[in-house]
């Protein structure tokens, strides 16, 4: 009842505005930018850490999950280079241009920086530094948000990929972003990738770690009129990380979109996506896989915000669910009083395997527009005796039977990813989880 | 077609904002002094020469309502409640009665208007029962408690129920002769701490139906009760309490009407349901509070806190509603499936036009093994109105088996209205298997242009898309019920069909 009393700060509260005073003077950014983190540490100063009081925040109490604050990273040394030498092999596969970023901070000579027509890739910490335009620009204002995680980034933000694709230009291989952790820290990254208009791209996004650090993420990205973007992010954190991030993205007019989170990894993940459809008659398809087993909790928050007429959405968010663990799905679709004709379909579905393991969806509709067709669907439940009988009354084991449903369960998704090579290596991702539940 | 002709007729015959029971009975009342403190609390409590423990009970409620806040949550915007100018207590005078006819005539003459039948001999008009074979099985009788701002005026068929063994009369008399029964449930669905509305109920709730249906009765007519807020000022705070003991039955209706007045009215209301072992209730509404002006101006604010608790095995509730009216709906009936294989139903239409603002839904709470629960929600938004669905549907550790199917359908009127799904859905073990499925759209100009090709007008064609949209909702309903529920859907949709 008294949700907004509350004075008392934690431990990592008060971590974060110890380490935000002790950091401040070398981040990166002056004037404007200096403001923009200051205002948004006012923000989580006032406010705290997200907890379930806060109704976006409701199944992810952050607040009680982050007990306290990893020192903030430091740059990284040769020997946290040599660890993450090999980070982002699970998609050693495809063909992509690496850009490596351990401990938070961009690493050049893990990264291929091979020179392409149309492309401009910079450091976000460079970037900040000098008071780069298209980082003055943007950072902080694609997609306004309330959002205090997102906020604690503004704040603290440091280093991360800076990527402009020029009007008109299609870059050739997927851009993989390798974000590796090595050392027990907390890293604030921040990216913008601004694809200009009719350009052509896909981004890859990889988190990955062994020990137990924090990683707060976040992602602008400005799409422009008739651009087509693919975006894959791929959360395989060590067992103990918390990982929060946060994707927000403006998509112009014609563009089409394409969105996939993978997540089998990170002690407590939450990935918020926040879309905001500016032009009309977009395409866009959000779609998610989560894997989760033991004490695992990951939360997948998305808005859809259509504000121009005539865009069509589609969200196919599957998740599985062993051992303890809690996944969750929060989708909003909203469609502003002009974006008629909107299109909007959002499928969640939960599949538990395990007697203890919970899932947990609210997916909302806040539609101001009469003449729209949105819908949502949303199921839990366990696998399907009948077809578990079908299989094995065809002499498949059991635990292969189970095997193949889940696949199956899990394909729907995967397979609307356009890149084919990439569709196999997260259902080998997918099969290797299933083997190693044994 | 008569319905659809029917309900085009209607749609001719009124206005936008010519809300048909908006008069206001002239008739002498006692009134508490205004505003709230633990003088008020004693003077309810003294009125009804309810039991010590009643009065303790109500205070308590009372310290604990002032350490609590307004919720906020619930997509309605409101001026600030001032608490402190309402009265809490008002009753026609000369309420101490024997027999209907000491009920002021006035007030005799309100509910004849209001179309409900206070008198016993007096039947429903035209509902004649018929058996399969198409003979008359005699009218259809309903049994009614009138409730005229804090007070029940009049129960009917007190004896018939009797013989059957049930009691059926207003709460506060309950009190008095079966306070064991009251003790027993009373606050043990909704806790007097449950919300900030239902603690100031607890406190200053004044009248309400009480209903206990004995162990293997099939109550023998429909109960009802029809709530009129006539007063200005004034806050209306029922309190209903239906019990089925073991293998009961009974199907209770509510109505509420209030006068068009300028200012906003509160009426915050708790309804309680248990059903024990194999019992069942079905409990319908139909909700025409005063919804306001065309701007917003007046309406009723409508907190309502309704819950129903399946306490014994196989047991079954079922809401139905159709809510039409306030300014602002804010109600959530609930089902908690404590009993195993007990089973919860919701349906529900909300038609909201003007300014109104909705929030309505269910809350299905699986806590006993192979429980299942369904959900029929179909809101209808017009004019500048805001309408939103809110649910929760859970299942906890040891709800094995249990099942939910939701479906929540909004239908869209014009552009500038609203319609939002906020639906929470948690499964805690994997035997649950949950399903929801919710649209949002328009009259589709398909549907439209199919009907009109067929000779229809655009307004004919569009008030039968509209029942369509609603009928597996109006099934649901006594029948009764279900003429004047959908006579109701095309007066709230009018100003808004074409």
């Amino acid at each position: 009842m008294n949700a907004e009393v509350r004075k008392i700060k934690t431990a990592a509260e008060l971590a974060l505005v110890d380490a935000y005073a002790a950091a401040k003077p070398k981040l990166p950014g002056t004037g404007a930018l200096k403001a923009l983190r200051e205002e948004a540490f006012k923000r989580f100063d006032a406010e705290g850490l997200p907890h379930r009081r806060v109704e976006e925040w409701k199944y992810t109490d952050l607040r009680a999950l982050m007990r306290d604050l990893k020192p903030l990273a430091a740059a990284p040394d040769a020997k946290a280079k040599a660890l993450a030498k090999n980070a982002g092999k699970l998609l050693a596969s495809v063909e992509s241009r690496k850009l490596v970023f351990v401990d938070g901070a961009f690493v050049a000579e893990l990264s291929d920086l091979t020179p392409e027509a149309g492309l401009t890739i910079t450091s976000m910490a460079q970037a900040l530094a000098k008071g780069d335009a298209l980082v003055t620009a943007h950072v902080g204002k694609v997609v306004a948000t309330n959002d205090v995680a997102v906020a604690l980034n503004t704040a603290l933000m440091g280093d991360g990929a800076v990527i402009r694709i020029a009007a008109g230009a299609s870059i050739a291989r997927p851009i993989h972003l390798v974000f590796a952790a090595t050392t027990p820290s907390s890293m604030f990254t921040r990216s913008l990738v601004v694809i200009e208009k009719g350009a052509r791209a896909m981004l890859l996004e990889s988190h990955e770690g062994a020990s137990d650090y924090q990683v707060n993420a976040a992602l602008e990205m400005v799409v422009g009129d008739d651009a087509h973007v693919d975006h894959v992010k791929i959360v395989s954190d060590g067992a103990a990380a918390l990982h929060v991030s946060s994707l927000m993205a403006s998509v112009g007019a014609h563009a089409r979109f394409n969105d996939f989170s993978f997540t089998t990894g990170g002690a407590v993940v939450r990935s918020q996506l926040f879309l905001r459809f500016d032009g009309e008659g977009t395409v866009a398809n959000i779609r998610g896989a989560t894997l989760l087993k033991d004490r695992q909790h990951a939360d997948i928050t998305l808005v859809a915000d259509h504000v121009a007429k005539g865009c069509q959405s589609r969200e196919i968010f599957k998740s599985v669910l062993d051992g303890e663990s809690r996944g969750v799905f929060q989708g909003k679709i909203i469609v502003r009083p002009k974006a008629q004709k909107t299109d909007g379909r959002m499928m969640t579905r939960a599949l538990l395997l395990s007697e203890t393991a919970e899932a947990d969806n609210k997916p909302e509709l806040e539609i101001f527009a009469d003449d729209v067709q949105c819908g949502h669907g949303a199921t839990a439940g366990a696998l399907d005796e009948d077809l578990l009988f079908y299989l094995k009354a065809r002499g498949i084991p059991a635990r292969e039977a189970e095997a193949l449903l889940i696949q199956a369960f899990i394909g729907e998704a995967v397979e609307g990813i356009e890149h084919a090579g990439l569709r196999e290596v997260l259902m080998e991702a997918a099969v290797a989880w299933l083997k190693a539940r044994g | 077609m008569p319905a659809v002709q029917e309900t085009v007729d209607q749609v001719r015959l009124i206005d936008v904002d010519q809300y048909k029971y908006g008069f206001v009975t002239d008739v002498e009342s006692e009134k508490a002094p205004k505003g709230l403190s633990e003088d008020t609390v004693r003077f309810i409590s003294a009125k009804k020469n309810e039991p010590a423990w009643m009065l303790e009970w109500r205070l308590e409620a009372y310290r604990r309502w002032l350490t609590m806040r307004e919720p906020n949550w619930a997509r309605v915007e409101y001026p600030k409640i001032d608490y402190q100018d309402l009265y809490y207590y008002s009753a026609p005078k000369r309420n101490a009665l024997a027999s209907l006819d000491e009920v002021d005539p006035e007030i005799l003459k309100t509910y004849e208007k209001l179309g409900i039948p206070l008198r016993e001999q007096e039947m429903l008009a035209g509902v004649v029962r018929q058996d399969s074979e198409g003979n008359n099985l005699g009218e259809r009788r309903v049994a009614v408690d009138a409730v005229f701002d804090s007070v029940s005026v009049a129960t009917t068929f007190k004896e018939e129920l009797k013989k059957a063994g049930v009691i059926f009369m207003p709460i506060s008399e309950a009190l008095r002769e079966h306070p064991e029964l009251v003790k027993k449930y009373l606050g043990t669905v909704v806790p007097v701490t449950d919300n900030y509305f239902a603690t100031l109920n607890s406190a200053v709730f004044s009248d309400g139906s009480f209903v206990y249906v004995p162990p293997g009765v099939r109550c023998p007519m429909e109960l009802s009760t029809y709530f009129r807020i006539n007063e200005a000022n004034t806050g209306q705070f029922e309190r209903t309490l239906i019990i089925a003991d073991k293998g009961a039955y009974v199907s209770y209706l509510e109505g509420c009407t209030a006068p068009m007045r300028d200012e906003n009215q509160l009426h915050a209301a708790v309804v309680e349901l248990v059903a024990l072992e194999d019992a069942e209730i079905k409990y319908s509404t139909v909700q025409n509070w005063y919804p306001g002006d065309a701007n917003g101006k007046g309406g009723i604010f409508n907190f309502v806190t309704k819950r129903g608790d399946c306490r014994g095995d196989r047991a079954k509730i079922s809401w139905t509603q159709v809510e039409t009216g306030s300014a602002i709906t804010w109600k959530y009936p609930s089902c908690i499936l404590r009993g195993d294989d007990s089973r919860g139903e919701f349906y529900s239409i909300a038609i909201s036009n003007g300014r109104q603002q909705v929030d309505s839904g269910t809350k299905m709470i699986h806590l006993g093994k192979n429980t299942t629960s369904r959900i029929i929600s179909k809101g209808i938004a017009a004019g500048r109105s805001n309408n939103t669905y809110r649910g929760l549907v859970s299942a906890h550790r040891k709800a094995k088996g249990a099942r939910n199917f939701t479906n929540c359908d909004s239908l869209l009127i014009g552009d500038k209205c609203g319609a939002h799904t906020v639906p929470y859905i948690e499964a805690k073990n994997s035997s649950a298997v949950f399903e929801h499925e919710a649209t949002t759209s328009k009259i589709s100009d398909d549907m439209l242009f199919y009907c009109r090709q067929r000779g229809m007008s655009a307004e004919e064609a569009t008030a039968l898309v509209v029942n369509g949209f609603v009928k597996d909702v109006l099934q649901q309903l006594p029948m009764e019920f279900a003429v004047e529920a959908q006579k109701l859907i095309s007066i709230s949709l009018e100003g808004s069909v074409g």
